[in-house]
C-alpha cells in the first residue's frame, strides 16, 4: 500500500482518516479530551475546501453536521461522553431522517463531568442513548492506525446505509501516539443518489431491496421532504398509520441487521483451540492480546476476539466461539457493559465473566492474565 | 420584483391541493403567513427549489407538506442550527427557518442569537402567538404578564422577551415586525428579507384562537386580528412616543438593515485563501 | 390602464371544503363585499364593490378565497 509514515496522535489520525474517506464538513464544541479532533479539523478542512464551524453547543454540533450532510457535505462531529450524553436527541432525528453522519466518541469517567481519563463508559449509550433505541452502528478503534482506518469505515458507513455512526475511541486511544502508515487513498463510498427524475422522487422511498433510500440533496431540483415525524415515502407525517409506522420502524432496523457482513469488522486471535477466549475492544484490546500471549506461554490456551464492531453486536461470532471455549472473559473500563450482550449470545455455553477497571487507568497484560490464570 | 400572481395561479404552482385543507384551526394565523411567504418567494424571483422550510416543532411545523418547497422538519429549537450546516455546505440553498415563540426563543434561543450573530444568510420567521399551541397553550417566553396560560393558571409572572430587540442585541443585520392583520406589509417585510444578504428576522404577531385567544380574552380570530389592527404602531411614530404610551402595543416596521460581512460568504474566502497558500506552497 | 381605471372583479370564488367559516375574509373587506353569518361559508353580496385588492386572497388562513378579475 502506497502512503506516507506519520507520528500521529490517535485524534489526528481520526481526522485524517475522515478527510482521506471525504468528510468536508465538521461542528464541533470544545471538551476534553477530544478537542483535538476540532482543532486539527478548523486547519485541514479549508486546506481541502471544506467547512469547519465551531458551534454554540453540542446540540448545535450534530444538528449542523446534519444539516451539512443533507446539503450534500460528508460531515462529522466529535465530543466526549457528556458531549454525547447532549446529542442524543440529535442522533436519533438523524437515524429516523435517514442522514449519514458521523460522530466520534473520545470517551471519558463519568457519571456527569466525572474525570478526563479513559473509560468504555458509553457502549451502550451508543446503542441505547437515543429516543426509541434506533439501529446505529458503532466502532471501537484500539490504536492509532485503527482511529483512522475505522474512521474512515465509519464515514463510509453512514453513506452506505444513511445512518449515524458513532466511533467509539477514548482518551488513551484518542491521546497516545504511534508511526502508522497514511494511505494515499482509501475506499470512498458514496451516498445512493437518485436515478430517477425529479418530479418521481421520493424521499424514503422503500422499494430498494436493501431497504436503504436514495438521497438526494436539499436545494436541488429534486423536491426533497425530510422529516423526523414518523413518515410515508414523500416524507410528509404519517401521524396515525399503524402500518406506515410498523413498517419504517423495522426497515430502519432492518437495514443495519440484514448487512451485519458488511458492518461487522473484528479479529481472531488463536481462539481456534482456544479453552478460555477473550473478548476485548478499544483500549483493552492491546492487553488482552498481550495477556493472551503471556498466557499461551504459561500453557493456557486462551484466544482473543477483538471487536472493531460493537453495534450491530457480532452475537453469531460469539456463539461460535462459546460452543468451543470453556470460559469467555470480558475486560471493559466499566462495570460491565458488553458482557451482558456475550452473555446472551453465547447461550449459556460458557461461563461468562468480566475483567473490570472503572478508576480511570487502563487494566495491564498481568490483571487480565491473573484473572486467565484464576479461571483456569 | 415580480407582479403578485393571483390565489388560483399560486395554488396551482405551489400548493399540494390535494391535501387541503390544512389541520390548523379555524382563524389561526399560520396559514396566513406561509400564504406571506409564498407570496415573498414568488416576488424575490429567485428559483423555487433553492429554497429550503427549516421548520422546528409546533404547529406550524408540518406547513411543508402543504407546499412545493423543500423541507428539513427537525427538531424542536434546534432549525438556525441545521439551516447553519446546510447553508455552509451548500451556500446556493435558500433556508427559511419557520419557528414559533417557544420553538425559537425558548429551547432554540441559543441557536437563534449565534445564527444572528454570525450574520449567516438565512430567513428566520417567527410566528408569535405567545404560547405553545400545540400542546394545549402553555406559557412561552413571549406570553404577556398576568395572562393566564395552562402552565400559569394564575397568569404569567415571568416577563417577556422583546424577540426583535433580543435578535438586534444578537448582531441580526435584518430585523422586522409585522402581523397577521398587515398582510401586505407582511409580504413587503418577508421579501425584503429573504433578499437581504444575511441573518434576516422577521417577527409574525400571529393569532391562537383556540388557546390564548381564549386564556388572553382576546376573542375570535376577527377579533385578535382586529386587536393586531388597533394595537400596531410603525417603528417611525413609535419613536415619538413614551415608553408608557406604547406599553401593550406592537411597534411594527424594520428596525434594522444593514450591509455586514455574510459568514458563509467570509469562510469560503477564507478556504480561497488557505488553498491558495498552500498551492502556492506546492 | 390608467390610474383612474379601477380594477373589477369578474367572480369571487370560496372553496367550501377548504372554508372554515373563520369569518377573516369578510369582516376585514375594504368593499364590504361579503355578508356573512357566523358558522356559515361567506357569500358574495355585492361583487360589483370588489376592487381586486386580493386582501381576502392573502389574509385567508385556507387558501379558500380566489378572485378573478376583468380583463382587460
Amino acid at each position: 500500500m502506497k502512503g506516507k509514515e506519520c507520528l500521529m496522535m490517535g485524534n489526528e489520525a481520526c481526522v485524517e482518516g475522515a478527510i482521506a474517506a471525504g468528510v468536508r464538513f465538521f461542528a464541533g464544541y470544545p471538551i476534553t479530551p477530544a478537542s483535538e479532533i476540532a482543532e486539527i479539523m478548523s486547519a485541514r478542512l479549508p486546506q481541502v475546501g471544506g467547512c469547519f464551524i465551531q458551534m454554540e453547543d453540542e446540540l448545535g454540533s450534530i444538528t449542523a453536521a446534519t444539516g451539512a450532510s443533507l446539503g450534500g457535505m460528508k460531515a462529522m462531529t466529535a465530543s466526549s461522553g457528556p458531549g454525547l450524553s447532549l446529542k442524543q436527541e440529535g442522533i436519533g432525528c438523524a437515524a429516523i431522517m435517514e442522514v449519514p453522519v458521523v460522530i466520534i466518541n473520545v470517551q471519558r469517567g463519568g457519571p456527569g463531568i466525572g474525570n478526563i481519563q479513559p473509560s468504555q463508559g458509553d457502549v451502550m449509550q451508543a446503542r441505547w442513548g437515543s429516543h426509541g433505541g434506533p439501529q446505529l452502528i458503532a466502532l471501537s478503534p484500539s490504536s492509532v492506525k485503527e482511529c483512522f482506518d475505522l474512521t474512515a469505515k465509519a464515514v463510509n458507513l453512514a453513506e452506505r446505509f444513511r445512518v449515524p455512526v458513532i466511533v467509539l475511541s477514548d482518551a488513551s486511544v484518542g491521546h497516545m501516539r504511534e508511526k502508522i502508515l497514511v494511505p494515499d487513498s482509501v475506499e470512498i463510498i458514496n451516498r445512493k443518489r437518485p436515478t430517477v427524475p425529479p418530479e418521481k422522487y421520493l424521499s424514503y422511498d422503500t422499494d430498494e431491496p436493501d431497504g436503504v433510500p436514495p438521497l438526494a440533496d436539499l436545494g436541488t431540483e429534486y423536491l426533497s421532504h425530510i422529516t423526523s415525524f414518523m413518515h410515508y415515502k414523500n416524507g410528509f407525517p404519517a401521524w396515525t398509520d399503524l402500518k406506515v409506522t410498523d413498517a419504517l420502524v423495522k426497515r430502519l432496523t432492518n437495514k443495519i441487521l440484514w448487512h451485519k457482513d458488511e458492518i461487522i469488522a473484528l479479529e481472531r486471535y488463536l481462539l481456534d483451540d482456544a479453552e478460555v477466549a477473550l473478548v476485548a475492544y478499544g483500549s483493552t484490546a492491546r492487553p488482552a492480546k498481550a495477556a493472551a500471549a503471556m498466557a499461551r506461554r504459561k500453557g493456557i490456551r486462551a484466544g482473543l476476539l477483538k471487536l472493531m464492531t460493537l453495534w450491530p453486536f457480532p452475537g453469531e461470532e460469539v456463539k461460535k466461539i462459546s460452543e468451543k471455549a470453556r470460559t469467555i472473559m470480558v475486560p471493559e473500563l466499566n462495570l460491565g457493559q458488553i458482557v451482558g450482550e456475550v452473555e446472551r449470545c453465547a447461550c449459556g455455553n460458557s461461563k461468562v465473566v468480566g475483567i473490570n477497571r472503572v478508576d480511570g487507568a487502563l487494566l495491564t497484560p498481568e490483571e487480565i492474565l491473573a484473572r486467565l490464570e484464576e479461571g483456569k | 420584483m415580480a407582479k403578485s400572481k393571483s390565489q388560483s395561479a399560486l395554488l396551482s404552482q405551489y400548493f399540494r391541493q390535494q391535501v387541503l385543507p390544512t389541520t390548523w384551526c379555524a382563524g389561526c394565523g399560520i396559514g396566513t403567513i406561509m400564504g406571506s411567504v409564498v407570496r415573498a418567494i414568488e416576488a424575490s424571483e429567485i428559483p423555487p427549489h433553492r429554497f429550503v422550510f427549516v421548520t422546528g416543532i409546533g404547529c406550524y411545523g408540518p406547513a411543508g407538506q402543504y407546499i412545493r418547497i423543500s423541507d428539513l422538519h427537525a427538531l424542536h429549537g434546534r432549525t438556525p442550527a441545521y439551516a447553519t450546516g446546510l447553508k455552509l455546505a451548500n451556500p446556493e440553498v435558500y433556508p427559511i427557518l419557520l419557528m414559533g415563540d417557544g420553538d425559537a426563543a425558548s429551547i432554540g434561543g441559543n441557536h437563534l442569537i449565534h445564527a444572528a450573530r454570525r450574520n449567516i444568510d438565512m430567513t428566520a420567521i417567527v410566528m408569535n402567538n405567545h404560547n405553545y399551541g400545540m400542546t394545549g397553550g402553555q406559557y412561552s417566553p413571549t406570553t404577556p404578564q398576568q395572562v393566564p396560560a395552562s402552565t400559569a393558571p394564575y397568569g404569567m409572572l415571568e416577563r417577556s422577551f422583546d424577540l426583535c430587540k433580543v435578535v438586534q442585541a444578537a448582531g441580526g443585520t435584518f430585523v422586522a415586525r409585522t402581523t397577521v392583520y398587515h398582510v401586505n406589509q407582511m409580504v413587503t417585510i418577508m421579501t425584503r428579507a429573504i433578499l437581504h444578504q444575511g441573518f434576516s428576522f422577521v417577527e409574525v404577531e400571529s393569532q391562537c384562537p383556540t388557546y390564548f385567544g381564549r386564556f388572553s380574552k382576546r376573542g375570535s380570530p376577527v377579533a385578535m386580528l382586529k386587536w393586531q389592527k388597533e394595537n400596531s404602531i410603525s417603528v417611525e411614530k413609535a419613536r415619538e412616543m413614551k415608553p408608557e404610551e406604547l406599553e401593550g402595543k406592537i411597534v411594527t416596521g424594520i428596525f434594522v438593515e444593514e450591509k455586514q460581512p455574510e459568514y458563509v460568504e467570509d469562510y469560503y474566502r477564507l478556504v480561497a485563501r488557505v488553498k491558495g497558500k498552500n498551492s502556492a506552497k506546492g | 390602464m390608467s390610474p383612474k381605471e379601477k380594477k373589477k372583479a369578474k367572480a369571487v370564488t370560496i372553496h367550501e371544503k377548504w372554508c372554515k367559516r373563520c369569518g377573516i375574509c369578510a369582516e376585514f373587506c375594504p368593499g364590504k363585499v361579503f355578508s356573512f353569518e357566523t358558522g356559515q361559508i361567506p357569500v358574495v353580496a355585492h361583487l360589483d364593490s370588489c376592487t381586486v385588492c386580493r386582501l381576502c386572497e392573502m389574509r385567508c388562513p385556507d387558501y379558500a378565497v380566489s378572485v378573478e378579475e376583468v380583463s382587460k
